[in-house]
């Protein structure tokens, strides 16, 4: 058995599953769930300060697809919607009750030293693990001052993040919004403004559907609908991405890295902490299928783990960082062509018609005697792996290597790139 | 000896309503999504190669996951105008579920017809109309039969601007949908709410109890009309060659499915507490399980070949099994039993095919009390053409017709199972009648 243990900035749980500040996670109730469930961590749904805000009727959009249920999820609720006072009280209760699991609270409250204090202040006393910088939430707080309008400009990232470090000793985790062009700015501002480390990616700014009928966006609100937060399985790749980006930025390759967007099972996470992530945080995946995910999530790990020998998340992480690279650097000698394998081949004809239509029309169909059958024509493919996806089949396409894997050479080298460098 | 069981009402009201309910419901929205999201959308798909009519049919099924019912529904009915009952009646297994790659992949086809029959039945309740008719070409044009090929000529012809009569012997259209195929598959008079479907594009006049030969002359029609399109059907049953065939008991299972279609109270239908049906096709299967859901306590089906040779597919031979009916191969009969001019029961010889591949019989005997007997042994086209001064030829003892379904008389063409094609499913008798409507357009245009 693999030790799943991990932490994240100073943070400590007994496996890299934590659940994402959201609806999960706000109260005493879930959170007890969770941890029986097996939940490493949970980040508390923000707080803010009293009065809580008010939150809409119709609160999610999905995008379903081709017969899968939330691939994309985007939201336009709040912060939490229950008194300071009580959502305190039940945090105190849960690290109790929970001590070996984390707790961190997540925090949002308006762009001023005197309530940031305030909040840091009121909460060191619940014994909580962690804070958490809600820097990301990318609507309705964000017209208040709050969330995406803080992250979206480095320096006051920095400078609330300062201001909460000065205040308290707790690990703090800044939580980034993907809505910027540049993430690295807005991590080198977090660690120069000391905090322990980050946590990505927010949801991304977002309109999910429009109702044709009612010509509104969804979801619609008395015939109104808002920009939401997008997140769930079709974020992933955005999250992958921006989290890489940290990871290999010479300033911030160190920062310990919370990693969140469309974590949905232990290959997931296992992805994000190759790619330099200490710990994962989930979200959707959790509100659609309930907190009995994470027990694939421990197990999966766990025996993948066990299978390649890696004895702690430590043995792989960042495994991955050194494989990513600029384009200008990949070997322009490598040489891969499609192969079908015509004993599996249902004839179905989407990799012929993707090619010709699509592609480098390099896959001919040939009749004979009633019967149908695909061709690679060698001299075409270009190796661009697009029939290897629109094939249903499982390995029924493979792209085989034909170059002879001893050469080696570049864009930067090469006679086409007119600011070439000259071999010697 | 038992003595004869023949009766009506063996089971309640109840019970027989549900029997006959539709015996594979219609899909419901969420099913068809999710169906319809499995299709591969194949190029060059094999399922459009092996539908008898062509129908685009990766194009329909992307249409029902996208929510465009409507343009679904055109594909299938521009194509094959009676695609609902198609979607119902047809032998889906051996053709484009049979030709499906998921078939190929992991035996589970998409369900086409299932499908299709969503497409088309959310269509008609619409209410819409896709077809319009062309400029009236002022010809005029005769349809001997209302069934599937006559229906599908006609509609045709009235789409490219047409005037068309339909002569049908019989009270209602659409021919063995309304006469010859099981309740179960049919249920809530959709035969003739399709034939009011087809014949809303105008332009074509329907005179009912007309057959020819008695009521209509084809020399008349040949003068009277600028073409003739023959889609009498077969009229009559093969008979088993047995001595004494006549007596009672024993059935023609078309008779039989016709009248308990046209029944309005399946309790006053007399069926045996054991019943034999002799035969391997469609018709057997139907009378078979019929029979059983009106009550019949034991029901053989027996044919003289294997499993492999039947005619009915393995699906429908399968769906018989799984209605409680006994399916017995290699048992031809030899001579029917009787009591007080009765049916009793039948002596089959066992058969099986010598070295050669031709089927012999063993010698050996077997017994089954019945009683009733139905048989279910093929038709056979009933010459009513004699009247006529000139005859079309005739092959095999139907209808003969070139490619383009002209017979060997001058502005005469035929289709349907009347002619000498041998295929005898309603998606062909459709084909038949588009084309044929096609070929007639040309001719006279």
């Amino acid at each position: 058995m693999a030790d799943l243990s991990c932490n994240v900035g100073g943070i400590k749980s007994p496996n890299p599953f934590w659940l994402a500040s959201a609806p999960p996670t706000d109260k005493l109730y879930n959170v007890e769930r969770a941890f029986r469930a097996g939940w490493g961590g949970v980040v508390w749904k923000t707080l803010g300060i009293d009065p809580p805000i008010v939150n809409v009727s119709s609160r999610y959009g999905a995008v379903h697809y081709n017969g899968q249920r939330m691939m994309g999820f985007n939201n336009v609720e709040l912060i939490t919607d229950r008194p300071l006072e009580v959502n305190l009280q039940e945090i105190k209760q849960v690290k109790k009750d929970w001590p070996d699991r984390a707790v961190v609270v997540s925090l949002m409250v308006p762009c001023n030293e005197k309530d940031w204090k305030y909040i840091i202040n009121k909460i060191v006393d619940t014994g909580c693990d962690g804070v958490e910088l809600n820097f990301g939430c990318p609507h309705g707080m964000s017209e208040r001052g709050m969330g995406a309008a803080v992250g979206q400009v480095p320096e006051y990232v920095e400078m609330v993040t300062r201001w909460v470090k000065e205040s308290t000793d707790l690990p703090c985790l800044v939580k980034l919004t993907p809505n910027v062009t540049d993430i690295r700015k807005v991590a080198h501002a977090a660690k120069a403004g000391g905090g322990d480390g980050v946590a990505l990616i927010n949801t991304v700014n977002s309109i999910v559907s429009v109702d044709l009928d009612q010509m509104a966006p969804e979801p619609t609100i008395d015939g109104k609908g808002s920009h939401g937060g997008y997140c769930g399985p079709a974020v992933k790749p955005i999250a992958l991405h921006m989290v890489t980006e940290i990871s290999k930025d010479p300033e911030t390759q160190h920062l310990p890295i919370s990693a969140i967007g469309g974590i949905s099972n232990w290959r997931d996470a296992a992805e994000f902490i190759a790619l330099g992530a200490s710990g994962v945080q989930v979200c959707t995946a959790a509100m659609h299928y309930g907190f009995k995910i994470v027990d694939d999530m421990i197990d999966g790990l766990n025996n993948w783990m066990d299978e390649k020998g890696y004895a702690t998340l430590e043995d792989f992480r960042r495994m991955a960082v050194p494989n990513v690279t600029e384009w200008q650097y990949l070997n322009l000698k490598y040489d891969i062509k499609a192969r079908i394998d015509e004993s599996t081949c249902i004839h179905c004809g989407l990799c012929h018609i993707s090619c010709e239509d699509g592609s480098h029309q390099a896959i001919r169909e040939i009749k004979a005697n009633g019967q149908r059958s695909f061709e690679v024509i060698d001299e075409e493919c270009v190796g661009c792996n697009l029939c290897m996806f629109a094939c249903p089949v499982p390995d029924c396409i493979t792209m085989e290597r034909v170059d002879s894997g001893t050469e080696y050479q570049n864009w930067t080298t090469h006679p086409n790139n007119p600011m070439r460098v000259e071999d010697n | 000896m038992t003595t004869i069981d023949v009766r009506a009402g063996r089971l309640s009201q109840e019970q027989l309503a549900l029997n006959f309910t539709d015996a594979h419901p219609a899909l419901l929205t969420g099913n068809a999504l999710v169906e319809a999201n499995r299709c591969y959308f194949c190029y060059d798909a094999p399922c459009v190669d092996a539908c008898p009519t062509s129908i685009d049919i990766p194009n329909f099924i992307r249409k029902i996951s996208t929510g465009n019912l409507k343009g679904s529904a055109r594909d299938i009915l521009s194509q094959n105008i009676m695609g609902g009952m198609c979607a119902r009646v047809c032998p889906t297994e051996t053709l484009c579920e049979g030709a499906c790659v998921r078939e190929t992949q992991d035996h589970q086809p998409v369900r086409i017809g299932e499908l299709q029959r969503y497409a088309t039945d959310s269509f008609m309740e619409s209410g819409e109309t896709i077809f319009e008719r062309a400029e009236s070409s002022g010809k005029k044009i005769a349809v001997v039969g209302g069934g599937p090929a006559g229906l599908s000529c006609a509609h045709r012809l009235a789409v490219l601007g047409h005037q068309v009569v339909i002569f049908e012997a019989r009270d209602k259209l659409s021919g063995l949908n309304e006469y010859g195929i099981a309740a179960y598959k049919t249920v809530n008079d959709f035969a003739q709410r399709e034939v009011d479907f087809i014949l809303e594009i105008g332009g074509i006049e329907t005179r009912t109890n007309q057959r020819l030969g008695q009521d209509v002359k084809l020399d008349d029609l040949r003068q009277q009309f600028d073409a003739v399109f023959l889609s009498v059907g077969l009229g009559d049953v093969n008979s088993l060659g047995l001595e004494s065939e006549d007596i009672a008991g024993v059935y023609d299972a078309v008779e039989t499915i016709a009248e308990l279609r046209q029944s309005g109270n399946l309790a006053e239908l007399s069926v045996g507490r054991r019943v034999i049906v002799i035969g391997g096709g469609s018709t057997a299967i139907d009378i078979a399980v019929q029979s059983k859901k009106l009550g019949a306590e034991d029901v053989t089906l027996a044919y003289r070949r294997g499993p492999e040779q039947m005619s009915a597919t393995w699906k429908e031979q399968e769906f018989a099994q799984t209605n409680g009916v006994q399916v017995k191969h290699w048992l031809a009969p030899k001579s029917l039993q009787s009591e007080n001019g009765h049916v009793s029961g039948i002596e089959f010889e066992c058969t099986t095919l010598n070295p050669q591949g031709k089927l012999t019989a063993t010698g050996e005997l077997r017994n089954m009390e019945a009683d009733v007997v139905f048989k279910a042994i093929g038709q056979t086209l009933v010459n009513t053409l004699d009247a006529a001064a000139e005859m079309p030829e005739t092959e095999a003892g139907k209808i003969a017709v070139n490619a383009e379904y002209e017979t060997s008389l001058a502005g005469v063409w035929a289709g349907g199972d009347c002619i000498s094609s041998g295929e005898d499913l309603t998606v062909h008798a459709v084909e038949h009648g588009k084309q044929a409507a096609i070929a007639i357009n040309r001719k006279l245009s």
